[in-house]
Formats: C-alpha cells, sequence, structure tokens
C-alpha cells in the first residue's frame, strides 16, 4: 500500500474536489491544501466539518504564501493542520511514493 | 545508466471528474489513456464526480460540431484497456444505473475505490 499525497488546488465551495478526495483518500495518507483549495483549512469553511472528520487518520497540511496571499491568519485554521512552506512542499512531495493533484 | 532492455511497466490510472463537452478535458484525457497504453502500460480509467456523465449512453455532440469520443470507449478493450472503474456514489447522485452507460464498468463504493487508487503507481486527475 502507497502512501499517498492528495493536493487540492480548488475552494470547497467553488468545486467538490476536497469532498472528492475525502471520500477516496485511506488512512494513512496526507492531504496538502494549495492556491484556493487554502479556504476549505478555515474553521469557518463549509467543508470544515469533513476535513476535521477525517483529521485524526489523514495527515492535514496547508500552503503558508497561500494563506498570507490571501489575508488568511492561522487563528482561524482547523485545529492540527501544518502550516508549510515551499521547502515544505518539496520534501511533502518526495516523502511520498505517489501524488495526486485533485484538478 | 541501465543496460537492462525489459521496459518498466507502470500502474497508470486515470481518474475522470469532468462532465464530456463543456470543457475539452475529457477529450484530451481518453487521448491520453490510449497514448499510455501504446506504451504498454497498465491502464485503468475511473470515472467519479461529473465524469460518469462521460459514460451516459445517447450522447450526440453533432449540433455542438464536436466529436462524439463516447463511441471511443467501446474501442478501448481492443487497446487492453479493459479496467474501467466508476464511482457508485456518483453514479447514485446522478440518477444514473449501469445500464444507462456505454459500456461495461466496474462499480465500487469510494473505500474500494480508494484501496484501489493507494496501489497504483501514477494517478492523473482530469
Amino acid at each position: 500500500m502507497s502512501n499517498m499525497l492528495h493536493i487540492v488546488n480548488k475552494s470547497p465551495s467553488e468545486r467538490p474536489a476536497l469532498a472528492s478526495c475525502l471520500r477516496l483518500a485511506v488512512a494513512g495518507n496526507s492531504v496538502l491544501l494549495i492556491e484556493d483549495g487554502v479556504y476549505a483549512a478555515l474553521a469557518s469553511s463549509s467543508s470544515s466539518e469533513q476535513l476535521q472528520a477525517r483529521g485524526g487518520e489523514l495527515k492535514l497540511y496547508v500552503l503558508e504564501a497561500d494563506l498570507q496571499a490571501r489575508g488568511l491568519q492561522d487563528d482561524e485554521l482547523i485545529p492540527g493542520i501544518e502550516l508549510i512552506d515551499y521547502a515544505g512542499f518539496v520534501d511533502l512531495v518526495a516523502g511520498h511514493t505517489v501524488n495526486q493533484s485533485w484538478l | 545508466m541501465p543496460t537492462d532492455s525489459v521496459p518498466t511497466i507502470k500502474r497508470f490510472m486515470y481518474v475522470n471528474r469532468r462532465a464530456p463537452h463543456g470543457t475539452i478535458y475529457a477529450q484530451e484525457t481518453l487521448e491520453l489513456v490510449m497514448i499510455t497504453a501504446a506504451f504498454d502500460q497498465h491502464v485503468s480509467q475511473v470515472f467519479m464526480d461529473d465524469g460518469v456523465y462521460q459514460l451516459k449512453s445517447g450522447q450526440d455532440p453533432s449540433g455542438l460540431a464536436m466529436k462524439n469520443f463516447s463511441k471511443t470507449f467501446r474501442a478501448l478493450p481492443d487497446f487492453d484497456i479493459e479496467d474501467v472503474y466508476v464511482e457508485a456514489e456518483s453514479l447514485n447522485a446522478r440518477g444514473l444505473q449501469v445500464e444507462d452507460l456505454v459500456i461495461p464498468v466496474t462499480v465500487l463504493s469510494s473505500a474500494e475505490l480508494g484501496k484501489l487508487m493507494s496501489q497504483q503507481d501514477v494517478v492523473i486527475n482530469s
């Protein structure tokens, strides 16, 4: 069983990419939110319950530069999500056997 | 440099999540699927979300001056592309049955599909 990194770059209110990803992601997988996908990291987002429901079995990451660009603060995020920079992004990609972008 | 002449065969999974005619994604992905098979790689296809509409029978985009590529799906077994999976949840959410589709498919739950996805070498979404 591979360890997969799921990358989501769409806002949860624009497309069902994150919802679909969360339906299929297997326990132990990682999910990285980038670009408009970072809106899903907000505790107030419509998808936050779905995301937190699987937070215990998936590792959650969000790209800090995309949060900053959109004026989103660390204290607005769901608990347990890890902020990473671009170097961390590279490490994540290199550290997983398969990467999947939910375009 | 490896001198071994045995080609590497990887497991490629194409995940179709968009409806057929509004964008070019579906048609382009079908091209990719066939090219991948031409390189003797193992290819499987998944249809989920609005991607299940790609397989709906009775499509006729001639009025849009577009190709009815849904007919091509029937030819895929000739290219040794036999593994076609549809997510049950996506099918049900759209009121579709397997009888409504242009080719025979294997219907899997999200969990079953997720497991299968985790066994691939390359997963490409569109």
